[in-house]
C-alpha cells in the first residue's frame, strides 16, 4: 500500500510537443491517499487511461514526477512498483486454467504454494468462479474472462495499489452492479488503495469515496460525489455529472448580479464583490435542474417561462423550458403536470446559483 | 424441402474428379503399377505381387539410408526450431532495423538449392574455403570430404544456415501478432522473461510452429540436391540420404520395380510422420 503522488505531471505522445494541444495530460498535481477508494472520471480521450498507465509505469511521463510514499518511481518498471492493474478488455493467459491464471502473479512473487492455494480459493469465491477453477481459461465467456482478469489484479496481497481501467465495459449490466459492490467490499476488507477509471458517473459514485473528474488533460475537481453534484468546480463537471447535466448560461455583468437577454439574476453580495474585482468577460451561471423551482403563480422573484417539452422518465420528469432566448432543463416530480406551450413561473434559489469565471467556480472566501 | 433423387447430379463431381485424377491419382497409380510388376521390356511385364516391397524392406542399403535420414531430420528439427524461435525473439520489433533484419535473414531462402550446395562446397574446403581454412587454422583437423563426422556436421550446418531463416520468419510473424496488452499484463503480474516466453509467447506461436515443424520435417526428409552437390553422398555412403538412394536405384540402375515400391514406402513414411506431428501438437493441450 502506498500514497501515490503526481507532481507537475505532463505527458505528450508526440516526441516534439509544440503546444498544449499535443498533451494528453497537462501540468497536473494530484495525491491519491493511502487506502482510499478513488474513481477517475472523465469522457473518452480526456487522458484518464494515460494517467493510469503513468501510475503503473507502463508509460513514462514526459514531464514531472510520480512518487510512491514520497519516493520517486519514474524510472521503475511496473514490476518494481509492485502495482496491480486490470485492463478494459480481458487479458487472460489462454494456455492456462483459471486456477493457474489466478496463481500466476503469486507464483511470480514466490509466494509459498500453500498460501497460493488459500488465496486463489478466496478470490475465486469473491468473484464466484470457484466452480470454473479447473477449466481452461480460453473456454470462458467474455465476462468470466474479465473476472479472471480482475482476479489476477486482486490476488496479490502486498500491492502498492490496484488500478482499474474501465474493467466492467464488457460485463452485462446486472453483473456490473454486483461486481462493483464486490470491489467495494474487497476494498473495505483489505484496505488497499484503489483507483478506478470510468466514464460512467454512476459507476464512479457507487465505487469511490472521492472522485477525480478529468477534462482535457487536467483534473478539474477532486471531491465526494455530493461535492461534485452541489458545487461543481468547473463548468465541465456541472455538465458531465448529473442527468441531465447542469444548466449553464452565458451571462454579462449587471447591477446587483448578472443578466442574459432581458433576464436579470440577482446574486449573493459576496459573489457581486468578487465579480467586481474580476476583469474576465467569460462569465457563466450554472444551476442544477434539480434546484430550479416551478410555481404556478408569479411573484417578485419568479421569471415567466414557456414549456417546450416534458420527458417522463418513470420516476421523475424532465421539463424543458424557454426563458427569454435560453433553454433550461428542470427536474420535477412524477406528479408535475403542464401542457406544452403553457406559461409557468421559475425561481432560482440563490444558494444554488453557481458563478463561473473562465469556466471555474467562484467560491466564497473565508 | 423435399430432396429430389437424381443421379445425374454425379456429373457435377466430374471436374473435381478429373482434376484430382490428373494431379495425384494417375501419377501415383503409375508408380503403383510399376511396384507390383517386373518389366523386362515393352509387352514383357510379369505380375509379382508384393515381392518388390519385401525385397526393398530387407535391403540393408536402404535401411541404412533410412536410419541416416531419420537422424538427419531429427537433428534438423532439434536445432532449427529452437534456433529459429531464438532468432525471432531477438529481432527488433519494428522500424528500419526490423525491416533490415528481415531482409538479411531472408537472403539464404532466396538462393537456389544447388547454389547453396556449391557455396558450401567451396566455403568449407580446407584449402581455398574461408570456413574450412579458418577451422583448420584454429588447430582443428577438419576435412568434410574425408571424415564422416565432418561431412555430417557440414551438411547439417549448411541446412541450418539455409532453412533456419524460414523458422525465424514464421515465428517472427507469430510474435508480431501477439497484442501488446499481453506483455503489459505480464509486466504488471511481475512475470519473468522466461514466464513471458513460456506462458504468453510460446502458446501463441503454436500454430506457426506446427507449420514450421511440418515444413522442416518434410523438406529435410526429402533433402536431395544440397548434400548431393556438397558431398555426393560421401565419404563412402555416410551422407547418402533416402532420396539419393532412390534416385540411384531408379535412374542409375533403372530398377523401376524396386524404386517404385520404395517410393511408395517413402511417401507413406512422410505422410505418417507429418500426421503424427500434426496430431501430437494440436492435441497437446486440449481440455480433457
Amino acid at each position: 500500500m502506498a500514497e501515490i503522488q503526481l507532481k507537475a505531471l505532463a505527458h505528450s505522445y508526440s516526441d516534439t510537443p509544440s503546444g498544449p494541444d499535443d498533451y494528453a495530460i497537462r501540468q497536473l498535481d494530484h495525491v491519491w491517499h493511502k487506502g482510499g477508494a478513488y474513481a477517475l472520471l472523465g469522457p473518452s480521450g480526456c487522458g484518464k487511461s494515460t494517467m493510469l498507465n503513468i501510475i503503473s509505469g507502463l508509460i513514462q511521463p514526459s514531464e514531472g514526477e510520480v512518487l510512491f510514499d514520497g519516493k520517486r518511481v519514474n524510472e521503475l518498471s511496473p514490476r518494481d512498483r509492485n502495482i496491480a492493474q486490470v485492463f478494459q478488455f480481458p487479458v487472460i493467459y489462454d494456455s492456462m486454467t483459471v486456477y493457474e491464471n489466478l496463481a500466476f502473479p503469486l507464483k511470480n512473487n514466490k509466494v509459498p504454494a500453500s498460501r497460493i492455494k488459500v488465496r486463489v480459493q478466496e478470490i475465486a469465491e469473491v468473484l464466484e468462479i470457484e466452480d470454473k477453477l479447473h477449466k481452461k481459461a480460453r473456454n470462458l465467456t467474455a465476462d468470466e474472462k474479465q473476472k479472471v482478469s480482475m482476479g489476477r489484479g486482486l490476488v496479490r496481497e502486498d500491492v502498492s495499489a490496484i488500478l482499474f481501467d474501465e474493467p466492467l465495459t464488457v460485463i452485462d449490466p446486472q453483473l456490473k452492479w454486483k461486481l462493483r459492490r464486490k470491489l467495494k467490499q474487497i476494498h473495505e476488507q483489505f484496505d488497499i488503495t484503489m483507483v478506478y477509471v470510468t466514464h460512467d458517473q454512476l459507476e464512479a459514485s457507487t465505487f469511490a469515496d472521492r472522485i477525480a473528474v478529468m477534462y482535457d488533460g487536467q483534473v478539474v475537481q477532486f471531491g465526494t460525489p455530493t461535492e461534485l453534484f452541489e458545487a461543481p468546480n468547473h463548468t465541465f463537471v456541472g455538465y458531465f455529472i448529473g442527468s441531465p447535466g447542469m444548466n449553464i448560461v452565458e451571462v454579462e455583468r449587471c447591477s446587483g448580479g448578472v443578466c442574459f437577454g432581458s433576464t436579470v439574476l440577482p446574486l449573493e453580495s459576496w459573489q457581486v464583490d468578487i465579480l467586481k474585482r474580476m476583469t474576465s468577460g467569460n462569465l457563466k451561471i450554472g444551476i442544477r435542474p434539480e434546484f430550479i423551482e416551478i410555481s404556478p403563480v408569479s411573484s417578485d422573484d419568479t421569471y415567466e417561462a414557456n414549456v417546450l417539452d416534458i420527458e417522463d422518465l418513470g420516476t421523475y420528469k424532465i421539463v424543458t423550458v424557454q426563458l427569454g432566448e435560453q433553454e433550461l432543463k428542470v427536474r420535477q416530480d412524477e406528479e408535475f403536470e403542464a401542457s406544452i406551450d403553457s406559461r409557468i413561473h421559475l425561481s432560482f434559489p440563490k444558494q444554488w446559483l453557481m458563478l463561473y469565471v473562465d469556466e471555474f467556480l467562484v467560491q466564497e472566501q473565508q | 424441402m423435399d430432396k429430389i433423387p437424381d443421379n445425374r447430379a454425379w456429373w457435377l463431381v466430374l471436374p473435381v474428379f478429373l482434376l484430382v485424377a490428373f494431379s495425384a491419382l494417375i501419377p501415383l497409380m503409375t508408380v503403383v503399377n510399376y511396384s507390383v510388376q517386373d518389366i523386362f521390356g515393352p509387352g514383357q511385364a510379369y505380375y509379382v505381387g508384393t515381392e518388390w516391397f519385401k525385397e526393398v524392406l530387407a535391403d540393408e542399403r536402404l535401411q541404412d539410408s533410412l536410419i541416416r535420414q531419420f537422424v538427419f531430420s531429427g537433428f534438423v528439427l532439434l536445432i532449427q526450431i529452437p534456433l529459429g524461435i531464438g532468432v525471432a525473439l531477438m529481432m527488433p520489433k519494428s522500424g528500419v532495423k526490423g525491416s533490415l533484419c528481415l531482409i538479411l535473414i531472408a537472403i539464404p531462402l532466396l538462393i537456389p538449392w544447388n547454389v547453396v550446395g556449391t557455396i558450401w562446397q567451396i566455403f568449407a574446403r580446407g584449402d581455398i574455403g574461408l570456413f574450412g581454412w579458418g577451422i583448420n587454422q584454429l588447430g582443428i583437423d577438419y576435412n568434410y570430404t574425408g571424415d564422416t563426422l565432418d561431412a555430417w556436421l557440414t551438411v547439417l550446418l549448411m541446412d541450418v544456415w539455409h532453412w533456419t531463416p524460414l523458422v525465424a520468419l514464421l515465428c517472427y510473424s507469430g510474435l508480431r501478432a501477439i497484442p501488446e496488452a499481453f506483455y503489459q499484463a505480464a509486466e504488471i503480474d511481475r512475470a519473468s522473461k522466461w514466464a513471458v516466453f513460456r506462458y504468453i509467447q510460446l502458446p501463441r506461436l503454436k500454430s506457426v510452429l506446427i507449420i514450421a515443424v511440418l515444413l522442416r520435417f518434410m523438406d529435410s526428409f526429402m533433402i536431395y540436391i544440397e548434400p548431393f552437390v556438397l558431398t555426393g553422398g560421401g565419404p563412402g555412403s555416410s551422407t547418402t540420404f533416402l532420396s539419393q538412394t532412390l534416385t540411384t536405384m531408379a535412374i542409375g540402375q533403372f530398377d523401376l520395380g524396386r524404386a517404385a515400391a520404395f517410393s511408395l514406402i517413402y511417401f507413406l513414411i512422410v505422410l505418417l510422420i507429418s500426421w503424427l506431428f500434426f496430431t501430437a501438437i494440436t492435441h497437446a493441450d486440449k481440455e480433457k
